[in-house]
């Protein structure tokens, strides 16, 4: 599904430069959750912006689902991630005057889908997450996790390929988590691949697989057996 | 693509979500363009009612219309001392029009009770009073129209011809000569002790000049044999032809006049003149400077008020950085984004503009209503020419697009990882 090799990326810091990612090599395969962990400072974010097109790498190779992913401009880029991605921020970023229903429906308008059915996929998946009865409220009437379960609506209803997550506990309470992790493992049993971005140990072991990032290079790449977070649900 | 987002209806509702979510800065934003459509047509709207107003003033005055009279020399010339008292004469009539060709209608005047001087006493049946009586010839209504009231009529050739004893009588003095209930046209009153059958009423007409509403008219011949004025004449009222260049035309009648009267060429006191066409050029004038500094300031304010809108949008553009990467993350187009900010700029300034336009025409009509009664008061059915509002509503989708570009442009100069990272 994603095939990344030899990505490098620095930013220019005034005189110096900040080498952020030094040849990184990574293929996750299809239906896989890959946990990317590291201490901050480590590029775990910058390559998920990377292979969420946020960000283009200075050098090396990315396929996505069999497309080269290169020479993106901002419309491509726009387009690709329209089709193939969804994200799921840390601050949940929804958009704060449009009712949790609304906010799902969004991937779907840059899609021009017709609106009536725009509203029953998002429905579906707001359902999905169970917030089905939320669908009116606004974001700011919800509490941190069911804000995140929409925004994993919202990722999912454009069914893409890959959803990524940059810290999608971050804000949240253990127990919330691992109702969040929960949904998130559901969504990967239906065969959705799953990249997270984390630091917190047991987030990452209710995944298949952890990535372990130190300084720009990877330094260990593990599979888990992976904890079902329902068994701390309820 | 663009006539697509236009008429998509869930453009409008991103547009309407996101104007909503700030209603009062929304608000303020679009009170800054409506207050300048506002003043822009409420000044011109004025402007133009100021001049229909003057338009009405002079409506009953053929518009380049000349007035001349006699007065004294002040240089010595042709062995004739200085000061020598100047009279016009009948003849001067045809010498005028032979001499100034531009010259359309001659007629010569004379009154008694107008400058300086005692009216003529006025009797009827034991009611009396002292009015102006001026002697005319038909002629002079092609100069200054007389509205007469229905049943009557004015001077004609055969009263002046015959030297026929009638008289037409103003609204004033048909109230102080007459009871209510009778009609004056046909009877008599006394003027000086003569006789004149009543053959009309005029309206009077606020239109500049000494005339008032108590007036009596006779015909010129009567009047020269009631007072024994001979072949004098107190003013010539002419109008020259609507292509004549009155101030040209003035200077010609002032050389023949010279000429003819044996008056040094370099006399200017000898006879005095009023052009009221060059005044009525000069109200023109004023009225379409009037027209052009409400233009001037109404685009001006429009200007302003499109740029606060700009200026808005750039605050709400940066407030929004978050919201327009979380859009981008979520598969929208820069030219997309692009096209939301503009169109929700023009839309503001078109909404904003139209509630100008209703507002302006309200005050407008107030206004209007208001001086409807004032007759004093130059200022007729204020209005704004379609186009104009059309102009203004162009100028205003073209600036409120213009306006737009420079918000729409940081918008998608942010990159979404950067709006997404600002917290």
């Amino acid at each position: 599904m994603i095939e990344i090799k030899d990505i490098q990326k620095s930013y220019a810091m005034g005189q110096n430069t900040l080498h952020v990612l030094k040849g990184i090599n990574f293929d996750v395969a299809e239906g896989e959750m890959v946990a990317i962990m590291g201490s901050s400072g480590s590029g775990k974010s910058t390559l998920l912006n990377i292979l969420g097109m946020l960000d283009v790498a200075d050098s090396g190779s990315y396929i996505l689902d069999k497309n080269p992913i290169k020479n993106l401009d901002e419309t491509k880029a726009a387009i690709y991630r329209n089709k193939f991605l969804g994200f799921v921020f840390q601050s949940f970023n929804l958009i704060s005057y449009k009712t949790a229903l609304e906010n799902v429906m969004l991937p779907l308008y840059y899609q021009k889908v017709a609106r009536k059915e725009r509203q029953e996929r998002a429905q579906k998946f707001l359902d999905q997450v169970g917030l089905g009865p939320w669908a009116t409220h606004h974001p700011n009437e919800l509490s941190g996790g069911q804000k995140q379960r929409v925004a994993i609506a919202r990722a999912l209803v454009s069914e893409p390929k890959v959803l990524l997550a940059d810290e999608p506990t971050g804000a949240l309470d253990s127990k919330t988590s691992y109702e969040l992790m929960d949904v998130l493992q559901k969504i990967n049993d239906k065969g959705i691949t799953l990249l997270i971005v984390t630091h917190e140990e047991d987030i990452a072991n209710m995944c298949k697989r952890i990535v372990h990032l130190r300084d720009g290079v990877m330094v260990e790449d593990k599979k888990v057996k992976q904890v079902r977070a329902s068994s701390y649900v309820e | 693509m663009m006539f697509r987002t236009l008429f998509d209806r869930d453009t409008w509702q991103e547009i309407f979500g996101s104007i909503q979510k700030n209603k009062l800065r929304t608000l303020i934003t679009v009170i800054g363009v409506l207050w300048g459509i506002f003043i822009y047509i409420t000044l011109s709207g004025a402007s133009k009612g100021l001049d229909n107003g003057f338009e009405r003033q002079f409506e009953d005055v053929a518009i380049n219309s000349l007035f001349v009279w006699a007065q004294r020399t002040s240089i010595p010339y042709d062995g004739f001392r200085t000061g020598r008292n100047m009279q016009l004469k009948l003849d001067d009539q045809r010498y005028l029009m032979q001499r100034v060709p531009q010259l359309q209608y001659v007629a010569p005047r004379i009154a008694r009770g107008v400058f300086g001087g005692n009216g003529s006493s006025v009797k009827r049946d034991g009611k009396s009073g002292a009015y102006a009586v001026y002697g005319d010839f038909p002629i002079l209504v092609k100069i200054a129209s007389k509205d007469i009231f229905d049943g009557g009529r004015f001077i004609n050739q055969a009263d002046i011809d015959n030297q026929r004893k009638v008289c037409v009588i103003g609204e004033r003095t048909q109230t102080e000569l007459f009871e209510k209930d009778e009609d004056p046209i046909g009877d008599y009153i006394q003027i000086d002790d003569m006789y004149f059958q009543v053959i009309g009423v005029h309206k009077f007409s606020g239109g500049g000049g000494f005339e008032n509403d108590s007036d009596i008219f006779i015909p010129f011949t009567t009047f020269k044999k009631l007072y024994n004025t001979g072949d004098h004449v107190d003013w010539f009222a002419m109008a020259a032809y609507d292509s004549a260049d009155v101030v040209a035309v003035e200077k010609d009648i002032k050389v023949a006049l010279k000429v003819k009267h044996r008056v040094h060429p370099d006399d200017e006191r000898a006879f005095g003149t009023f052009n009221l066409g060059e005044v009525f050029n000069r109200v023109k004038g004023f009225s379409s400077g009037m027209n052009i500094l409400s233009l001037v300031v109404g685009i001006a304010t429009i200007l302003a008020g499109v740029i606060g809108i700009g200026n808005i949008l750039l605050i709400s553009v940066r407030e929004r950085t978050k919201e327009l990467g979380i859009r981008r993350a979520l598969g929208a187009t820069p030219s997309e984004v692009r096209m939301q900010i503009i169109i929700e700029s023009v839309f503001l300034t078109l909404v904003a503009g139209i509630l100008g336009i209703i507002l302006g025409a309200f005050v407008l009509a107030i206004i209007n209503v208001m001086t409807a009664d004032s007759s004093s008061f130059p200022y007729t059915n204020p209005t704004v020419p379609i186009k104009y509002i059309l102009g203004a509503l162009g100028l205003m989708v073209g600036l409120g697009t213009l306006i737009g570009l420079i918000p729409a442009q940081r918008a998608v100069s942010i990159k979404p990882i950067d709006a997404l990272r600002e917290e």
